[in-house]
């Protein structure tokens, strides 16, 4: 079986430094980024960055690149269903409107958060 | 159990016992990016609806300590990398040497985290009866650690986020509370790292990890990574949130 014949993939020191130089470099510019005012994109760059590291993490650190397909199925998945939690929760929140017919907060505090950021 | 050598009995080979081992691993991991992502759903939506306290209490935080403990957190990711990468190569003294540094590093995160909470503490930034956001603004004497410029930058911004929600102090408290639930169980984590990696250094002492048996070292690495992957995002949700004004 093909799965039995696949031998250990070892990462060398040196794409550990490239990736460790890498992420300490996103770290300053995600730094240097909160101090411009993007207005509402501000958190859109930040989450942008850490994901980029985050990903950088799984696929060279945690050696997913190199794992076997089974491996990366259940990698994806835990991402898809923590996606589901996200978007699915976020638009409720988003689009709600109670039994007043009162919209949820969140969405009238966002607007006028915005007016007054300009 | 019947082992031959590194080979425990219900496996043909090492790699299958290595695939199975990382595979176990990962479907925890999933589990606990469900645990941290629904924790960091809840904030999100406490976030965009009291969005003024949160940028206040933001402010509040020091940039310099988070981002040093970033950096320290990442370079203890590299240094774990290392010491996976000496035992798939059987460099014994230097897994040693990396597990420590690993340890080191997490402990200098342990000794900043305590000077944060510390510094909370003494600023009446910890939820419960005593919280008060206005605190150091309104007696600066008891706040000697907060230089005049930044003090003064403080009270404009409390006066301006004052106006815009009534009620800052509660929801200054909220956003203390997701601060401290997230920090605390994000430092618990890297406790039971910490304990984990403890143990492997006493393995490896013991000159038990090789090139054929390293999947301790392995898993307890990935766990370790995870713990960093979640800092990488409290970082920027908790420290960042409005440094722009």
């Amino acid at each position: 079986m093909s799965e039995n014949e696949h031998t250990e993939h070892i990462v060398s020191p040196g794409m550990y430094l490239t990736i460790i130089l890498t992420l300490l470099a996103l770290t300053g510019i995600t730094v240097f980024a909160a101090f411009i005012d993007l207005g509402r994109f501000n958190i859109v760059v930040a989450l942008l960055i850490a994901t980029v590291k985050a990903t950088l993490v799984v696929l060279i650190f945690m050696h997913a690149k190199y794992a076997p397909e089974r491996t990366k199925l259940v990698i994806i998945a835990g991402i898809f269903w923590l996606a589901l939690l996200l978007f699915m929760t976020l638009s409720d929140y988003a689009s709600r409107v109670d039994y007043r017919g009162v919209r949820y907060p969140m969405t009238q505090i966002i607007s006028h958060t915005i007016e007054d950021r300009g | 159990m019947h082992r031959t050598g590194a080979l425990y009995g219900q496996f043909k080979t090492l790699e299958q016992q290595k695939d199975t081992a990382t595979l176990g691993m990962w479907i925890f991991l999933v589990t606990e990016v469900m645990f941290f992502g629904g924790i960091m759903l809840a904030y999100t939506i406490n976030r965009h609806t009291y969005f003024h306290a949160f940028a206040m209490g933001s402010n509040t935080l020091s940039l310099g300590l988070g981002g040093f403990n970033t950096v320290v957190l990442l370079a203890s990711s590299f240094t774990m990398a290392m010491a996976v990468w000496s035992s798939q190569t059987s460099r014994k003294s230097l897994i040693t040497l990396f597990l420590s540094l690993t340890i080191l590093l997490g402990f200098v995160f342990f000794g900043v985290k305590y000077v944060e909470y510390a510094q909370k503490f003494h600023h009446h930034l910890v939820p419960g009866k005593s919280f008060d956001i206005f605190y150091c603004v309104n007696s600066p004497t008891k706040c000697e650690d907060i230089d005049a410029a930044d003090m003064a930058k403080e009270k404009e911004e409390l006066e301006v986020a004052a106006k815009a929600d009534p009620d800052l102090n509660a929801h200054a408290q909220l956003y203390y509370s997701a601060y401290f639930g997230m920090t605390g169980l994000h430092a618990l984590h890297m406790v039971i790292g910490a304990g984990l990696l403890f143990w492997l250094l006493k393995e490896s002492v013991a000159g038990k990890f090789n090139a054929e048996w390293n999947n301790p070292v392995d898993i307890v690495g990935l766990y370790w990574h995870f713990v960093d992957i979640v800092w990488i995002y409290l970082f920027p949700l908790l420290y960042l949130i409005d440094r722009h004004k």
